[in-house]
């Protein structure tokens, strides 16, 4: 049995375990369209006005609004699942063009947002719990805590405040001075000031989240035998830290960080509409002042996706970070 | 009842939370008496600042902001709570079943709550509210609709435990129904955890509301933290403490709420370990 072998069987049945969840994401849609004022096909062309009697009376037919409900509902799921996600008429472009090309930004944001929040998480995290009891760990913990409970919304206003219009260090709104026609590497450097505010915005709530986390797995892993051993073996307190404690206190960690991608997700809404941050966000911010449900229920369509890919990622990283985990 | 107040007192935390807490709910009750009438209502000139005529000055409409405020504290409130009651009341039912039965019904039930522990949770409520139209029951019951999941994990978990304990076993022994079982025996036994999840999950749903009005997904006839942030953002450059003053107000709110509900976690159960 190799375990190349093991670990494909795995990576089949997690796939095979998702396709249920993708359905019922897709039939749940379909419900909330059915609650959506108007029928679903003036819903369907974005309530845009703007759509033709054909194109209405195509997407009725496409979409078999003529038929029984349990019809329509196999029409909708169909459709879905082919990642057929409609047209925006208040964009002029299918939804899924519309979403993939947000995405980019949106995973910009976030995969900076994990590097951020894990990594100071982290670090912070052990540094309170080395010094249990200190003036450290104290403020570490109130700095925690008061993250943990500030909107996202709110610390994005207040960085602008702060370091765009008072100090005038960073840009405060978009995700590159497009006027400038930047090229190669100044482009990059463009880009990478305007991420500073949202990833830390976005940052600062989860940081907090793993850095409660990680103290608390540090002073669990630091009572048990195999670090009374490394001491015994004469090895520092530097070296069992960082060689033996943080890498099986970050398991619950990575845990967390995969369940809160959603969060995530859900997060970068508030963020990019505070920022401009051209993503996905925005994105789900204009459908609803354009009330283009059927936008907004794709990018809730992908998302979940999203989430469902991520879950999985997650999982099989388990099997690397600790290999008595075993992928069965 | 006096060994919980005494641990519940000895930590530091909790009783300032409590303190801030009391204001806030103490502002919020206060509201119609000392800010009578519509607080969406002119109350003077438009950007006053704070610390002159009115205490926290006006916004771009004239509106008194610390009149805004209080009307807020009712609102924050009222639907954290709310949507909290509501969404214990469902992870109790659908827990309480899994844990209790066990095996189908288990099956079933975890795979239902699982499914919604999938989908991102505050884009769903932007869709729920989106869609069934921004009026205060619904953005109760998006927040409802959210939040339910994890706790009713907790409540499955705990009903598991006790489910083979004898004092069960005696009663079902006693012929009592399974519902009376449930609801009168185990249910009380578990009430601790319930209590202290569902005080931290007034804090979230708190945030999610003040996000959804922030995005303009606010009842708009109903006066909110969120919206007033919201509606003053377009003017940061001009008067920045219009979206400061009630973005403290929510952080104020919740960081109490959290250490209130880590106060009850160190009382209730004084042997559990906690994040």
């Amino acid at each position: 049995m190799g375990i190349a072998r093991t670990r494909l069987r795995y990576v089949a049945r997690r796939l095979a375990q998702a396709v249920p969840i993708l359905l019922g994401i897709a039939v749940m849609n379909f419900l909330l369209l059915q609650l959506a004022p108007g029928d679903a096909a003036t819903v369907l062309a974005g309530e845009a006005g703007s759509a033709t009697p054909e194109y209405m009376a195509m997407l009725r037919q496409r979409f078999g609004l003529d038929q029984p409900l349990s019809l329509q509902l196999l029409y909708y799921v169909k459709q879905v699942l082919v990642l057929d996600l409609g047209f925006s008429f208040r964009h002029n472009m299918s939804v899924l063009a519309l979403i993939l090309e947000r995405l980019g930004p949106t995973l910009l944001l976030m995969g900076t947002t994990l590097v951020l929040s894990v990594g100071f998480g982290m670090l912070l995290g052990v540094a309170a719990a080395r010094r249990v009891g200190s003036w450290r760990d104290s403020l570490i913990s109130i700095l925690a805590i008061v993250s943990y409970a500030t909107p996202l919304f709110w610390v994005g206003l207040m960085l602008i405040v702060v370091f765009s219009l008072e100090l005038d260090w960073l840009p405060a709104t978009g995700m590159e001075s497009v006027a400038m026609f930047y090229e190669g590497w100044e482009r990059i450097v463009d880009v990478a000031r305007h991420l500073v505010l949202p990833a830390v915005t976005l940052s600062l709530f989860y940081m907090a989240l793993y850095t409660r986390l990680m103290r608390a797995a540090v002073l669990e892993q630091s009572g048990l035998d195999y670090v009374t051993t490394a001491r015994a073996k004469g090895l520092t307190d530097r070296r069992i830290t960082v060689r033996h404690v943080v890498r099986n206190a970050v398991l619950p960690v990575v845990t967390m960080a995969g369940i809160q991608t959603g969060n995530l997700l859900g997060g970068s809404v508030v963020v990019e509409s505070v920022f401009g941050w051209p993503g996905l966000g925005l994105l789900a911010f204009q459908s609803l002042f354009a009330r283009d449900f059927n936008l907004l229920l794709g990018i809730f369509f992908v998302s979940a996706c999203l989430v469902v890919l991520v879950n999985l990622l997650v999982d099989l990283s388990y099997t690397f970070l600790d290999p008595r985990i075993e992928a069965r | 009842m006096r060994d919980f107040g005494r641990r519940f007192a000895r930590n530091r935390g909790a009783v300032i939370g409590l303190v801030i807490l009391g204001a806030v709910l103490g502002l919020g009750l206060a509201a119609p008496v000392v800010f009578p009438g519509d607080p969406f209502q002119m109350a003077g000139k438009p950007f006053e600042r704070p610390l002159g005529a009115f205490a926290l000055g006006t916004d771009m409409m004239g509106r008194d902001v610390l009149a805004g405020l209080a009307h807020g504290a009712r609102t924050s409130l009222l639907i954290g709570l709310v949507a909290t009651v509501i969404a214990v009341v469902i992870a109790t039912v659908l827990g309480g079943c899994a844990g209790y039965y066990g095996g189908r019904i288990d099956d079933v039930l975890m795979r239902f709550t699982e499914f919604f522990q999938t989908i991102p949770s505050f884009l769903f409520a932007i869709v729920l509210v989106a869609i069934l139209s921004p009026r205060i029951e619904n953005i109760i019951f998006a927040i409802a609709a959210v939040s339910w999941p994890p706790i009713t994990r907790l409540v499955r978990g705990e009903f598991m435990a006790m489910r083979n304990r004898e004092f069960v076993q005696a009663c079902v022994v006693l012929g009592m129904r399974d519902r009376a079982i449930i609801f009168t025996e185990i249910l009380p036994n578990a009430l601790s955890p319930i209590l202290v999840t569902g005080s931290l999950m007034v804090a979230t749903a708190i945030l999610i509301e003040s996000a959804l009005a922030f995005l303009g997904l606010g009842d708009p006839n109903v006066m909110s933290w969120g919206f007033m942030i919201g509606s003053g953002r377009t003017f940061l450059r001009t008067a920045w403490w219009l979206c400061a003053i009630p973005g403290l107000a929510i952080l104020l709110t919740v960081l109490a709420i959290n250490l209130v509900g880590e106060g009850l976690n160190d009382a209730l159960n004084p042997r559990l370990k906690h994040l």
